[in-house]
């Protein structure tokens, strides 16, 4: 495939895929949207799966949000090599912890019975692509030094072309091949996104911080 | 003062025989679906026992309730929190175990079984991985104090019971019983609504029934650990919370919840209470010592003209104020004070009510190996009762012992009352004693017989219209909603990938 279909067009696909897909699913069946816990079937495998994978994967959300919103801040903080290195280190141990996490996720999943049968194919699918996106993820951490830096340099231009509809793909094209797979893999998770069980992360329940604990409804008032 | 409504019940435990027909008329209806079949919105467990799931009643192991915290009440194992903090993991989810693992038997194999020389047998199949399954554990495994040793022994209520008062129980020839049906007590101060991080769970204004929003539901399970009574199940197919809904869709349509019409003992009643809102946390968070008593002190009187009026400036409808004025549960909980409400310790104020059963705690065996009846001798012995009154207190009344035998010598009194009545052996001066112990009149004393025993079923349910009939006209048109039954779904339920 073409570099300008894979990091030109693609990206459009899969956000519209991803915006479409969740609005009609929230609107039409909102029965659907859930994180289909299976805790309450099989729990001591899950929380060596759920712990490190959620808590992996919630810090590097944060820090690729980072990169792509304040780059010129983190290049400033890349200056000093200390800095640095604290940085891409705890991103590689939030990489390992959310590897080890999909690693036991998946074991669960396929050696569990009680798991199987309420597995589906779509959770195979996810559980792969975040082994896939893992794995390239920490490949490029350890081989393509220092990410943190050219990431605000590199993708961080080319994320912004995006999101202003002037896609600029010379520099992504020059890219090592992990790179470019941690890319696409990416894209692909958000455009499978409303079609699985990750729905659940576009539903979190943040309003519950400051509501009132108990709740009355009435038919009408008044 | 904010008055609302409730719709409420009264298990009569000394009619119930523990024969299970209200839990298969609710299984019947609600929860004879995928996922669900190991829920059992009402059941009804041995007492003494562990009960359903196992030892329900241990919060130290299952988190749930409230707890005090100084001045105010915290939940113990969910919240704003904890809650979040163990979204992704929460290290107090009972898990299926805890309940029993669901199986059914291979039928066909008796029918299909080649010939041979042995008897086809039906084997036990799990209805979650379809495989053949040992059955270990089930619901009601207790039943009738089977498997004393591991079950009856180790209920939770014995906490504070000498070893002494726990041997009486255990005797073989004075081992005694009763029966606790249960289902989700419908609290004025819910923790399944207090910790759902979505704010699916909901109490009802009108009629205060506590629903689970099925589309709002998104399975973070903290409703479940949160219910101290384990009334909040999680369906592992659907991957949403359910729970008992009171049969709302019959009550709105004028019949009585599945349990309540099959009940063959005739145990249940159900009726409005009219109670003060403003005052619930005030009430749930007071002193253990004090909580039964201010928990009926917000049950308010609709026969009080001041009261009637008041409720319905709060918008509370005539026909439900009327109906509150003849609610058989509030003559139970109020008038009488025979009802109590179960384990008030938790801190949601249940709003169920149990007439504590006199039967298993007075019979005793004679001489002759009959069961003793004169009346004189039962009456005497309610302190040296076969069951001892601590137990009924842990489960009734926070331990006060004292509220317990107030029940109990009213219940007796009025049976003195009805033997005077029909057998007429009874001197006068037992008879004065055992009214003016007990605080109730000959009258009374007629009342509480006529509503236990000559009852109808119109005078044990006694509900208003609902009304809903103009709310559903507002929001969707009545030919759509009138095809649907429970939870009221236009698409047929589906679990999401
Ligand atoms: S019994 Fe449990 S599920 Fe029912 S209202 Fe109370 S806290 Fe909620
Ligand atoms: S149907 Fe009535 S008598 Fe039978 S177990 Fe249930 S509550 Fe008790």
């Amino acid at each position: 495939m073409s570099d300008t279909f894979l990091f030109a067009i693609f990206p459009y696909l899969a956000i519209a895929i991803f915006l479409v897909g969740s609005i009609y699913r929230y609107n039409s069946n909102p029965y659907k949207f859930s994180s289909l816990s299976a805790e309450f079937l099989e729990g001591r495998q899950l929380y060596w799966g759920t712990m490190p994978f959620h808590i992996g994967i919630s810090f590097l959300f944060l820090g690729h949000l980072i990169a792509f919103l304040f780059p010129n801040t983190l290049i400033a903080w890349n200056s000093q090599p200390v800095r640095l290195i604290i940085l891409e280190l705890s991103a590689f141990v939030f990489g390992l912890s959310c590897l080890i996490g999909v690693f036991m996720l998946f074991k669960r999943r396929l050696m569990t019975k009680r798991i199987r049968v309420v597995s589906n194919y779509m959770d195979y699918i996810v559980l792969g692509l975040l082994l896939i996106q893992i794995i390239s993820g920490l490949w490029v951490a350890f081989f393509d030094r220092w990410g943190s830096s050219w990431f605000a340099a590199v993708l961080t231009p080319y994320l912004r072309s995006l999101f202003v509809f002037k896609p600029t793909i010379d520099a992504v094209q020059t890219l090592p091949l992990s790179i470019k797979l941690h890319i696409i893999s990416a894209i692909s998770i958000i455009a499978i996104i409303p079609f699985t069980r990750l729905v659940h992360f576009l539903v979190p329940p943040i309003n519950y911080i400051w509501r009132d604990y108990q709740q009355v409804i009435w038919n009408k008032k008044g | 003062m904010n008055i609302r409504s409730q719709i409420s019940m009264v298990f009569h435990l000394d009619k119930c025989i523990g024969c299970h027909t209200c839990s298969i008329a609710c299984k019947n209806i609600w929860t004879d679906r995928k996922g669900a079949e190991y829920m059992w919105w009402n059941n009804v467990e041995t007492k003494p026992g562990t009960g359903y799931p196992y030892k329900w009643e241990d919060q130290n192991e299952y988190k749930g309730g409230w707890e005090k915290n100084h001045q105010d009440i915290a939940l113990r194992g969910a919240g704003k929190f904890k809650g979040l903090k163990n979204i992704f993991f929460n290290p107090y989810l009972p898990t299926i175990d805890d309940y029993y693992e669901p199986w059914t038997y291979k039928y066909k194999d008796l029918f299909d079984a080649p010939e041979g020389n042995d008897q086809p047998t039906a084997r036990p199949v799990s209805l979650i991985t379809g495989e053949n399954m040992e059955v270990k554990y089930g619901p009601n495994w207790d039943d009738d104090l089977s498997g004393t040793p591991e079950y009856a022994r180790n209920d939770v209520n014995f906490k504070d019971l000498s070893p002494a008062d726990q041997e009486t129980l255990f005797q073989l020839e004075k081992m005694t019983l009763f029966y606790l049906p249960r289902i989700c007590n419908h609290c004025l101060n819910p923790c399944c609504v207090a910790s759902c991080p979505s704010g699916a769970i909901y109490k009802r204004g009108e009629d205060g029934i506590v629903l689970i929003n099925q589309e709002k539901c998104r399975a973070w399970r903290m409703c479940v650990t949160a219910c101290p009574y384990k009334k909040s199940f999680y369906n592992w197919n659907t991957g949403k919370s359910e729970k008992c809904v009171l049969c709302y869709p019959r009550l709105e349509s004028g019949q009585a919840p599945a349990c309540m019409h099959s009940c063959v003992g005739r145990i249940r009643y159900l009726g409005v209470l009219l109670y003060d809102a403003d005052r619930i946390h005030e009430v749930a968070s007071c002193d253990e010592s004090s909580l039964v008593q201010r928990q009926l002190e917000l049950i308010l009187d609709p026969n009080d003209p001041v009261i009637a009026k008041a409720a319905l400036e709060c918008g509370i409808h005539d026909s439900v104020i009327k109906s509150a004025q003849k609610s058989p549960i509030y003559k139970f909980v109020k008038d009488w004070g025979l009802a109590l409400p179960l384990h008030p310790e938790f801190r949601t104020i249940p709003m169920l009510f149990y007439v504590p059963p006199l039967l298993p705690a007075m019979a005793k065996i004679g001489e002759e190996g009959m069961y003793e009846s004169t009346t004189k001798e039962l009456f005497q012995t309610i302190e040296q009762a076969r069951m001892p009154l601590k137990y009924l207190a842990n489960l009734f009344t926070c331990g006060d012992t004292e509220k317990v035998k107030n029940v109990l010598l009213k219940l007796m009194a009025v049976r003195i009352h009805r033997r005077s009545v029909t057998v007429g052996d009874i001197k006068a001066d037992v008879l004065h004693q055992a009214l003016s112990e007990s605080g109730v009149t000959s009258d009374i004393a007629e009342s509480i017989y006529k509503l236990t025993s000559i009852v109808t079923f119109d005078d044990r349910f006694v509900i208003p219209p609902m009304h809903r009939e103009e709310a559903m006209e507002l929001l969707e048109e009545t030919d759509i909603a009138k095809g649907n039954a429970g939870f009221g779904f236009k698409i047929k339920p589906a679990r999401g990938l």
